[in-house]
């Protein structure tokens, strides 16, 4: 670990204005710490948030939520407005990690959370995301975990959170505070990049852009699925999660609010393969369109192949649970 | 005063079984149980002394190449560093088990991707590890052989055997299996990562290690740094796990010695669990190939059992795949193979009950498929197969335990209520299915020095450079020496793992707790016969009860009797029995597993083992070990493999998140059985290596069971849910 200049930010501002300056902010620490000490990442100066007063999740004027970025993974998951009115954030939260990390883990460092991409992690390999230009080792390497959709000749990494995706159904917002321009509002959906030619840059956060919230829209009605498929029963990323907000009114679908974890470089979502399922009566060959159309594009990188039937299989079964009966 | 046996003849006495304490077996509480819960009991890296430097390792970020120069000098204007070491006298890699020698030393010749080819010494870890980040090496990188199926193998003469005509015994055959299946490299997972404390004092030197066998590491680390054994000192009371990967002494313990002599200062180097898993052992990669025929009865005709495996050029060690299959069922006409590749990857090593962990699994994966085959019940497929005495050697068995243990287990698993016919449980999405295997593993003993003291005032001293770790010795040679001379637990006081002491046997291939165990046995037995001398008496006709001696109908104190400690060294060797009969120990697995047929994932519902393994000496810490086994047995079918990058060998999933042990939530209720066995021809005990057993066979019993839920063979451990998908219909 290189050394660093650290402190502690007094407020918000202060946070965002250190950023500004170019220093790195820690949260929980549990991905940064790790990546620090593998020299991955090699700030020069982290600004401590930790006692900022963001740790309050409020309910919003018009029913949704409004999450403190220093709302840990545990009590986000066990807060009873969540359980009742965002389940699906519940049980995605609760499928990530272990106890241990979720109760360090904060919303904003989740969402920012680094890639798990074993070459990024590793500085005698190449990989363009860690040192642009130098190459990806994943590409022809052992790729188990990496992306099939939405990837580039330059970088096939996955964003692995759990939490994400499902905010990302919830259609959830972030609520930014830049030191230059005071707080901004955008779509989480909008947070991420796609790796294309520049898979270093993963974010639309400017320098001296934090995260404060993370904002629900009100509950959505139907019913809300979070399905994570995984090497071992706790403790392992997802290969394949899906989070499903589906809502079905008089045997047809209403509303179908679909994001996929573990295969793309950010939670995946795909308007289309939505509006294709609206309107539609529950079958397992509208299914099938549905995942032809979602898995259009995608492509496997030799140990992730699987990834593509996984996919299809899960979705099935997702939507079998979720349109199941009355929709209740 | 010394006691000494040689193994020469069973043991029949079964003197264990009079004594009267009665803490033999028990399942006593480890008396280091509390320390370690509490984080008191102190561990390699822990026990730093004052003015310690730390070391961390560079790595060679090649798979083949040459060392040509490093840039040292640069590093020393960073902060805190002291010195930047490399050179002819460091490891490429551990030692093997019992090599008792240096293993391949020299830096500059790079032989796999993670080779620590230099250490940084500063002020702190921290320090330390940025350096060694920051070093600047020259080398020339070369093409190496990476895959072992590229490489192409050795046939070790020796390693072959065969008897009769196995292929006119597959044509001639009712029925014949044929299957290949791979399984792939594996990390022993030890939770404590390798780290070594180095301090001289002046020629002396004092390395508090994290090792198995100090009684080998004492001349390993002498032979590697050049210096008489009997300047060096090893000590390793508390070892937090090794599973084979801490038998031999390892790079970090020649490089910690070499950089406190340089820098004149106690140097601690703890490995990163990266380079535990690149540096330490890896268990080989294997493919095998098995035939198996049998006659119109279900009664096998033949076995083939051939094994390709790898290591680094120049290692001895290849896993001994085959080493039950000469023994564990009969048949007339066999064939055992072995082979060899040499590739530029981690050394392979002693890892989980090398050998029988994977051989067993894929010869009891094989019988399954005869088993199904033939449409006979796999229980009885085995029970018909229990040859009565070695058909190989034909060396008698000392004990044979199988058939109970097969029995046992299916009565208490409810094996009756298994469909033979794949796939026909369902709950849900979830496909049910049951599977079993036998286990089995070779018994050794192994030769061990203990010395006891006695004092008058009832307390015994036992001092030994065995080791316990986690394995329970503390527990268990407490058990011994208070039962043989009458203490209760709380009297006895076990010293381990310091060279200084009588060596033991080390811990490694199960032989520990019975070999050390015997020498502590001894020479309790001569303590009691210095005892008897004092009444005139037979030691066989006193009864020693806590801290008293009864005699006739006369009863003292020991204090009455001896007024000074009476110290004797026992020591036991291997002898006739074995060599001139077969030991082993045996078991059966069942397991339950739910294999969802949407995904393919599988979890384990519950799972029963059936084991024998001599007298037990102490029930907690003997299930305890087999419960680990067979955790061990659901990582190898589920979740557990190294990936080796395909371009240059190098371990990708070098560490806990990616590489999956099973963690809690994949393991269910186990349930152990152990039964109740005496080996006479084992050692005075009747005790047998227990630590292996649990795992040998386990996975088989875990992929068999896939089978039995959905119809799908995976031939390629582990069956990680893409591989069971692959063999499931499309409508789930
Ligand atoms: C072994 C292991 C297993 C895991 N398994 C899972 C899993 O199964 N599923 C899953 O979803 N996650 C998993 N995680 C990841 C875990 O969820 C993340 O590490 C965690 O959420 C990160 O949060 P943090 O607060 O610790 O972030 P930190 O480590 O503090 O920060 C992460 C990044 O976010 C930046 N950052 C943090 N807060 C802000 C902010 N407010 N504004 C701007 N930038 C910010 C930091 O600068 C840093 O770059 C696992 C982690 C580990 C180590
Ligand atoms: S996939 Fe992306 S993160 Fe991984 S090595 Fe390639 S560039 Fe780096």
């Amino acid at each position: 670990m290189r050394t660093f200049e650290y402190s502690r930010a007094a407020d918000p501002g202060e946070a965002a204005r250190f950023a500004h300056e170019g220093a790195t902010i820690i949260a929980g620490g549990t991905n940064l710490l790790d990546l620090m000490k593998l020299e991955v990442m090699a700030p020069d100066r982290l600004i401590d948030i930790n006692r900022l007063d963001l740790k309050w999740i409020e309910s919003t004027q018009d029913g949704g939520l409004r999450i403190g970025t220093l709302v840990s993974n545990s009590d986000l998951a066990a807060d009873m407005r969540v359980r009742e009115g965002w389940p699906v954030l519940s049980k995605a939260l609760l499928s990530g990690a272990t106890g241990q990390l979720r109760n360090k883990a904060t919303t904003g460092g989740n969402l920012l959370q680094r890639t798990r991409c074993y070459y990024f992690y590793d500085t005698d390999m190449p990989c363009n995301k860690r040192e642009p230009g130098s190459g990806c080792a994943a590409l022809g390497g052992f790729n188990r975990i990496h992306a099939i959709l939405g990837t580039s000749d330059q970088c096939i990494a996955t964003h692995p959170s759990d939490m994400a995706v499902a905010m990302r159904t919830l259609d959830a917002k972030v609520e930014i505070l830049s030191n230059e321009e005071g707080v901004r509002m955008i779509d989480l959906g909008d947070l991420y990049r796609l790796p294309g030619d520049t898979p270093h840059i993963e974010t639309t956060l400017k320098p001296g852009e934090m995260i404060t919230h993370v904002i629900l829209p009100p509950p959505l009605e139907g019913r809300q699925i979070y399905r994570k498929v995984r090497d071992r029963a706790s403790y392992a990323f997802a290969l394949v999660s899906i989070a499903a907000a589906v809502d079905v009114q008089d045997g047809k679908i209403a509303t179908a609010k679909l994001a996929f974890g573990g295969v793309g470089p950010c939670p995946w979502r795909m308007p289309q393969v939505e509006n294709l399922l609206t309107g539609q009566t529950p079958s397992a060959h509208l299914w099938e369109k549905a995942t032809d159309l979602l898995l259009e594009d995608a492509t496997g990188q030799g140990s992730n192949d699987f990834k593509i039937p996984l996919l299809r299989r899960t979705l099935a079964a997702v939507m079998d649970e979720a349109t199941r009966g009355d929709g209740k | 005063m010394t006691a000494y046996l040689k193994m020469d003849e069973p043991d029949h006495r079964r003197r264990l079984d009079e004594t009267v304490q009665g803490i033999i077996g028990t399942a006593m509480d480890r008396p280091d149980g509390a320390a370690k819960v509490t984080g008191t009991a102190i561990y390699a890296h822990e026990d730093q002394p004052k003015g310690m430097a730390h070391g961390v390792f560079a790595r060679a970020p090649v798979a083949k190449g040459t060392l040509t120069r490093i840039d040292g000098e640069k590093l020393r204007a960073l902060p805190g560093v002291l010195a930047v070491l490399s050179g002819p006298k460091f490891l490429r890699n551990p030692a093997q088990g019992g090599a008792n020698e240096a293993p391949v030393q020299g830096s500059e010749t790079i032989a796999y991707l993670g080779q620590p080819i230099a250490l940084v010494v500063a002020e702190t870890f921290e320090q330390a590890r940025h350096a060694a980040h920051m070093l600047e090496m020259e080398i020339t990188s070369e093409d190496g052989l990476i895959n072992p199926e590229d490489a192409g193998y050795e046939t070790p003469e020796d390693q072959q055997d065969s008897q009769g005509d196995l292929e006119q015994a597959m044509r001639d055959a009712a029925r014949s299996v044929d299957v290949t299946y791979t399984t792939p490299s594996h990390n022993s997972g030890a939770m404590e990562p390798h780290a070594s404390i180095a301090a001289w004092d002046g020629d002396r030197l004092t390395l508090r290690g994290s090792y198995q066998m100090p009684n080998y590491n004492q001349y390993e680390l002498a032979d590697s740094l050049g210096v008489e054994p009997e300047n060096v000192r090893i000590l390793a009371p508390f070892v937090g796990g090794g599973f084979g990967s801490k038998l031999g002494i390892a790079p970090e313990a020649v490089a910690a010695a070499l950089a406190a002599r340089e820098v004149g200062r106690p140097v601690g180097v703890a490995l990163t669990r990266q380079q535990v898993f690149e540096a330490t052992m890896r268990r080989s990669e294997s493919r095998q190939r098995v035939r198996l025929c049998v006659d119109s009865e279900g009664r096998l005709t033949g076995i083939g059992h051939e094994a390709y495996v790898s290591n680094l050029p120049d290692e001895e060690f290849s896993e001994p795949v085959t080493q039950a299959t000469p023994f564990l069922y009969a048949g007339a006409h066999r064939v055992i193979g072995h082979h060899i590749a040499r590739v530029h990857r981690t050394c392979a090593g002693s890892v989980r009950a090398p050998g029988e962990s994977i051989g067993v699994t894929v010869l009891e994966n094989a019988m399954d498929e005869l088993a199904h085959d033939l449409k006979i019940d796999p229980i009885e497929l085995r029970l018909k197969n229990i040859p009565d005495k070695n058909p190989t050697s034909g060396l008698p068995f000392s004990s044979h335990t199988l058939a109970q243990a097969l029995k046992t287990g299916r009565d208490r698993f409810g094996w009756d209520q298994r469909n033979p016919e794949p796939r026909s449980r369902r709950e849900g999405e979830w496909l049910l299915g049951m599977g079993m295997a036998s286990a089995v593993r070779v018994n050794i003993l192994s030769e061990a020095r203990a010395r006891v003291t006695l004092s008058p005032g009832g307390t015994a001293l036992v001092e030994t450079d065995m080791t316990d770790i986690g394995t329970g010795t503390y527990a268990i040679l407490t058990q011994i020496c208070g039962e043989m001379l009458g203490l209760a637990g709380d009297k006895v006081i076990v010293s381990l793992g310091d060279t200084d002491h009588p060596h033991g046997p080390g811990s490694g291939g199960s032989w520990g707790a019975a070999s050390s165990g015997t020498a502590v046995f001894l020479a309790c037995q001569k303590i009691r016969a210095e005892v008897a001398k004092k009444l005139d008496a037979d030691e066989a006709d006193l009864t020693f009860k806590d801290g008293t001696i009864i005699y006739g109908n006369r009863q003292a104190p020991l204090s009455d009797l001896i007024d000074q400690e009476i110290a004797v060294e026992g020591h036991v060797e291997p002898g006739k029995t074995s060599d001139e009969v077969t030991q082993a120990t045996y078991g059966a697995h069942f397991a339950e597993v739910a294999v969802n047929a949407v995904t393919g994932e599988t979890r384990v519902r519950r799972m029963l083992g059936v084991f024998a393994a001599g007298r037990i000496l102490n029930a907690k810490t003997a299930r305890s070990q087999c419960l680990g086994g067979m955790t061990f047995g659901i990582g190898m079918a589920l979740t557990e493999e190294i990936a080796h990058d395909p371009r240059d060998g190098h371990i990708v999933n070098h560490d806990f998140a990616e590489y999956h042990l099973p963690v809690n939530a994949d393991v269910p209720q186990l349930d152990v059985v152990l039964l109740e066995e005496r080996d006479d021809y084992a050692n005075p005990l009747q005790a047998k290596g227990i630590g292996e057993l649990g795992i040998c066979g386990a996975a088989a019993a875990i992929t068999n069971a896939i089978f039995n839920a959905t119809g799908v063979r995976v031939r390629d451990y582990p069956a990680t849910l893409d591989k069971v998908l692959a063999g499931l219909p499309q409508k789930a």
